[in-house]
């Protein structure tokens, strides 16, 4: 949608057959073709000494950067399988010109939305559920994914597992995020804030479950709670969901694990006990009927000072009278 | 490095100035005292003509800056986006200079390998977090934006939701253009808190003319007024620091 490239310039064309050659690790990559471009570069299938890899390279050496210095933290975090392994980062100098690269594990497979609706409505609990342990893992870690949203998650397999493929939007805890897309942004929604913590991927995952059942998305319109629940309660499938889904739109769960747990009960055919929500709104309506309450003591306080206060004028007045005459 | 505050003008307009300064000019006298001055023109349905576009670039590329060109409904996404990566812009100039005084004259980042140049980033990352930002915005309240101005509010209240999860002061000042009776008007002064912007803006009623130039002439005086007040004070050494090395 956005229609100018003042700073960011057209987008790379390297043909098949291209080799692009490191200028530091002098490694060599044949470009087979395109798998995807983003605003902040393209990334291609490539060769390299006959194993497939993929190859993403970008007109500003800081995104490279970037994403590589979140890769690296990934697999010196041993265990953590979210996202892709990192292989080789290098400059590509072609006549005055320099660009920067990255080489990383090459995820095939088929992106969430489109596997679901081949294989069924089945598997996305199942793979929202492997998606919720991994993510627990990363947190764990100190990390926040950000960008959580169905075109960076790949259905790799068999063995089925889901992976991400775009880890721009990894942030440290406790920081601002870095990057977002509105449909899956709680800030958008406006039902939180746009710090970096466990609860704003929960909040993502929420709305991958709800974009899973709505392929088009929808737009804001009064946003809050209240739009998202009636789009939960138009769904049948989103319906079996709703106790886990609210309580993740709403900022319940400080972990992916007791998300993922809610939402093994509901599989199981469990309820999930909604017990914070009723003891907050039971205290809340105290509150309220104590204000009431309150108030009206003080009408009453009012119009008893109001009585006394006559009924001296009265018997002074009478008093006054009785002395003149 | 200890962080100091960064000043930015972001101007929000849907086309060409026609009444006073020039406002590359008066973009580019921002520049001289460290204030980046980003663009954001908004458009609808309808393209934008060559000359405004060309002058939106101008600004910005004068002003140190970035600019973009949207329509309307993806305001929000774009007000905060151009706002960080002209921020990420700045303090990159700044650890550039830094690293040339350091490692010679033709060093920047660019130009160290990859792992070194990680190491780098995340000193960018870190400032990107941490620096104080003052943020003056300029909206076009001539009669075309009419019907754009309650995007351009939502936009805005997104940017201060954006800005204020970082851990970083922000201090946020807004005036549109062309106001009551004079080419500016200032609707907010500084503050932490650009949500009360809500109240003023429902009442703004859109006029005729576009004076960009004097808009922006009037924002660099802004900044030099909260300055001086702000100096008396305590003396704010990092700020002058940034504005040598950009």
């Amino acid at each position: 949608m956005i229609m100018m490239k003042s700073f960011t310039k057209s987008q790379f064309n390297i043909k098949y057959g291209t080799i692009i050659q490191g200028k530091w690790h002098q490694n060599s990559y044949k470009v087979i073709r395109e798998l995807g471009s983003g605003a902040n570069g393209t990334v291609y299938l490539v060769d390299f000494n006959g194993n497939k890899a993929a190859l993403k390279i970008s007109f500003e050496p800081m995104t490279v950067t970037s994403e590589v210095n979140v890769l690296k933290s990934f697999s010196k975090a041993q265990g953590v399988t979210l996202g892709p392994s990192l292989l080789d980062v290098d400059d590509w100098v072609i006549g005055t010109q320099q660009y920067s690269f990255y080489v990383m594990e090459y995820v095939e497979g088929v992106h969430l939305i489109p596997f679901i609706r081949k294989n069924g409505m089945t598997w996305l609990p199942i793979l929202i559920l492997q998606l919720l342990k991994d993510l627990g893992d990363l947190h764990k870690q100190g990390w926040v994914f950000g960008d959580l949203k169905p075109d960076n998650l790949i259905v790799a397999g068999p063995p089925i597992k889901i992976r991400c493929i775009d880890v721009g939007g990894t942030t440290p805890i406790g920081r601002a995020i870095k990057e977002y897309t509105e449909f899956f942004d709680r800030g958008y929604w406006g039902l939180g804030s746009r710090k970096s913590e466990p609860s704003y991927d929960l909040f993502a995952i929420g709305m991958i479950m709800i974009n899973s059942c709505y392929p088009q998305r929808f737009l804001k319109k009064e946003g809050g709670i209240q739009q998202l629940t009636q789009a939960i309660d138009a769904s049948q499938e989103l319906r079996k969901y709703k106790s886990v889904l609210i309580k993740a739109l709403t900022g319940k769960y400080q972990t992916a694990d007791a998300m993922r747990k809610d939402l093994l009960k509901i599989l199981n055919g469990q309820t999930v006990s909604d017990q914070k929500r009723t003891v907050r709104r039971r205290s809340y309506n105290y509150n309220q009927t104590r204000q009431r309450k309150s108030r009206r003591s003080w009408v009453m306080g009012v119009i008893e000072t109001i009585l006394i206060f006559i009924l001296i004028s009265l018997l002074y007045v009478y008093y006054i009278l009785g002395n003149i005459f | 490095m200890r962080p100091g505050t960064l000043k930015q003008i972001l101007l929000i307009t849907d086309g060409c100035s026609n009444h006073g300064e020039n406002p590359i000019a008066m973009a580019a006298l921002a520049k001289e005292q460290g204030i980046t001055v980003n663009v954001i023109g908004v458009m609808e349905n309808d393209v934008i003509d060559e000359y405004g576009m060309r002058e939106i670039e101008g600004i910005a590329s004068q002003g140190g800056g970035v600019s973009q060109v949207v329509y309307a409904q993806s305001l929000s996404q774009t007000v905060q986006m151009v706002t960080r990566k002209a921020m990420t812009q700045t303090l990159q100039g700044v650890v550039n200079q830094e690293l040339k005084q350091i490692l010679g004259s033709e060093v920047t980042m660019e130009n160290l390998p990859p792992d070194k140049r990680g190491e780098v980033l995340e000193v960018v990352d870190e400032l990107n977090e941490t620096v104080n930002l003052e943020i003056l915005i300029l909206v076009d309240t001539s009669l075309s934006m009419k019907h754009k101005l309650p995007t351009v509010k939502e936009a805005l209240l997104d940017l201060s939701l954006s800005l204020n999860a970082r851990t970083g002061n922000n201090q946020f000042s807004l005036f549109v253009f062309p106001g009551k009776r004079k080419d500016v008007e200032k609707l907010l002064d500084w503050t932490p808190k650009l949500e009360s912007l809500t109240t003023v803006f429902n009442k703004l009623t859109p006029r005729g003319m576009t004076p960009t130039g004097p808009a922006i002439k009037e924002a660099i005086k802004h900044f030099g007024k909260k300055r001086s007040l702000k100096g008396l004070l305590s003396g704010d050494h990092d700020e002058e620091f940034y504005e040598e090395s950009i």
